[in-house]
């Protein structure tokens, strides 16, 4: 009994703690405190899950390449986020002389801000959700949708020919893929009959059997959406291998050549900004938020069960980078029109047979999840053979 | 002070209008077409019209200016504007410009003027959600959506027509 209870005042203590704080304050600023006290809760956490990322990001890819990784600043190199944060802070600002003067200093700001804003609809636990809207996802994408201006503005403002082409590349890129990452998504809206984040995570409560979590990425059209919605993900945060907007080898630093000093961390912060938000979103989607993984688990508080999905799927993304070589653009394109457009158009038809299958009693279950299975193998795999028809088997020489 | 708000972000709307019309740079324009939607986005919200709002920065912020500001950089605008003047048809085109403009605004001007407006109960949540939305989209309203939908797809044929045409002009 005491340690349900011990687990009650873990869940509720963010709110405790919250209305501890209020209740030095007059009524009249009250509301205000409370939103700022959110906002500020956001900007602390994720600014400090940006600098561990950071560490985390270049000991991972130096494990991957057999080599120890920063180890000088601090204890195995933990410090180092510091040490990055004060040599950003201390370099010379530049602005070059030709560049959009107006423009150049907007980019950044536009560009984290928007990424800040999209943290704001997440369910981080039971009663930790900073806003509550009932298009709460569409927020999400809204507040997202100002970085495609924000890399344009950076480009074209640098007046610099390699920033221009690397922002061209990066809207191409963007555009393409906000559709199969939006398509993705319409199957949970479907399922969970709401657009709001809060319900999407209610109606992943409870367990299949007993066992499995309900959560979507367990059911066959869950599965294939995730994949979708991981994919596009990856191209809508920059990151390898689809990190074309950046390739150093063709175009310097894309649209960063031209930043210095502290915009050109705000611009590294704006990415691992939206590649958690999008993470946070992927979790919220498809893994259940803050549902624990089986009942008896349900002692650990909400938040901190977010907060391991999440990890998990941001390590994941790290060990991708870490091992997939970059796509050429002609191939990049390709991937978002030609294969995930229309098999996030299958996952739809496929959430669609689900939803309208979830009568079936008897044996039928059975062959409910074979047919979404199939139905979830089927078309990418046809694809995948038609789009590769002409191109393989390759043959590899070697002397001998 | 409730009142306040929309004739405030009316202004708002207007004044970005306003300096994207005035400002000479073309890329400098279409940006300033970005607070202008922002702002409609807002009025929207204040009228509790969240859907709508959000779908408006999606689409419009995320979407349309990045199409606008790809045009403006992938036509060539040296001279184009002396060119055109020099065109006999110039006025022709103007002309049905204006009438198009007019029209448009007609049936605007005349839609809000028909339509009663009733003072929203700010305290009540709104009564159409996302599902009656939906619900009437695919539902009472599908004729119109559809005409939308073969409107687009008409322009996009349109689209796809011109660009190819102008390809092969280059290669001849």
């Amino acid at each position: 009994m005491s340690a349900s209870t011990a687990s009650g005042v873990l869940e509720t203590f963010p709110l405790e703690a919250r209305a501890f704080l209020l209740e030095r304050l007059p009524t009249p600023w009250g509301w205000l405190a409370a939103s700022l006290l959110s906002i500020g809760a956001i900007v602390v956490v994720f600014a400090s899950i940006f600098a561990i990322s950071t560490l985390l990001e270049r000991k991972i890819l130096a494990r991957i390449q057999n080599r120890p990784g920063p180890n000088r600043v601090g204890p195995g190199g933990l410090l180092q986020p510091l040490a990055d944060a004060i040599k950003t802070i201390t370099k010379e600002d530049i602005v070059p002389r030709s560049a959009d003067g107006l423009l150049h200093f907007l980019a950044p700001v536009v560009l984290v801000a928007g990424a800040l804003l999209s943290f704001a609809v997440i369910p981080f636990g039971r009663h930790l959700v900073p806003v509550e809207l009932e298009a709460g996802v569409l927020f999400f994408f809204a507040a997202a949708a100002s970085s495609e201006v924000a890399v344009f503005m950076a480009g074209w403002a640098s007046r610099n020919k390699y920033a221009m082409l690397a922002a061209m590349r990066a809207l191409a890129q963007l555009i393409s893929y906000e559709l199969p990452l939006v398509l993705a998504v319409v199957p949970v809206v479907m399922l969970a009959g709401s657009l709001s984040t809060v319900e999407i995570v209610a109606a992943q409560a409870g367990w299949w059997g007993g066992i499995l979590p309900q959560w979507h990425v367990f059911s066959p059209w869950g599965l294939g959406a995730f994949l979708v919605f991981m994919i596009a993900a990856l191209a809508e945060s920059n990151r390898s291998p689809f990190d074309l907007p950046e390739a150093e080898s063709e175009l310097i630093a894309g649209h960063l050549t031209e930043y210095s000093g502290f915009k050109y961390a705000l611009f590294f912060m704006a990415e691992y900004l939206g590649m958690t938000a999008l993470c946070c979103l992927a979790v919220t989607l498809f893994l259940g938020g803050w549902h624990a993984p089986s009942a008896f688990l349900e002692f650990v508080p909400s938040y901190l069960w977010f907060g391991a999905k999440l990890g998990v799927l941001i390590v994941v993304l790290m060990w991708i980078r870490g091992t997939v070589p970059r796509l050429r653009i002609d191939q990049l394109m390709r991937l978002s029109w030609k294969f995930l457009v229309p098999v996030a158009l299958g996952t739809i038809v496929n959430a669609a047979f689900w939803h309208s299958s979830a009568e079936w009693g008897g044996a039928w279950p059975a062959v409910r999840w074979a047919a979404g299975v199939a139905l979830l193998l089927g078309p990418p795999a046809w694809l995948a053979r038609r789009l590769s028809a002409g191109l393989g088997p390759r043959v590899y020489r070697y002397a001998t | 002070m409730d009142a306040l708000v929309p004739i405030l972000l009316g202004l708002f709307v207007l004044a970005a209008g306003a300096t994207a019309l005035a400002l000479r740079n073309p890329v400098h324009t279409a940006l300033c077409l970005v607070p202008t939607w922002v702002g409609l986005a807002a009025i929207y919200s204040w009228a509790g019209a969240e859907f709508v709002a959000f779908a408006q920065v999606l689409v419009y912020v995320g979407a349309v200016s990045i199409v606008v500001l790809f045009a403006v950089l992938l036509t060539r605008l040296d001279g184009a504007v002396e060119r055109e003047r020099a065109s006999p048809r110039w006025r022709r085109r103007a002309l049905i410009g204006v009438l198009v403009a007019a029209g448009v605004g007609g049936v605007l001007a005349y839609s809000i003027l028909n339509t009663e407006l009733t003072p929203v109960n700010r305290a009540m949540p709104p009564e159409t959600g996302v599902r009656e939305l939906g619900e009437r989209l695919v539902g009472t309203d599908v004729v119109a959506l559809l005409a939308v939908g073969v409107l687009l797809t008409v322009a996009l044929l349109g689209g796809v027509v011109v660009a190819a045409r102008e390809g092969r002009e280059d290669g001849a």
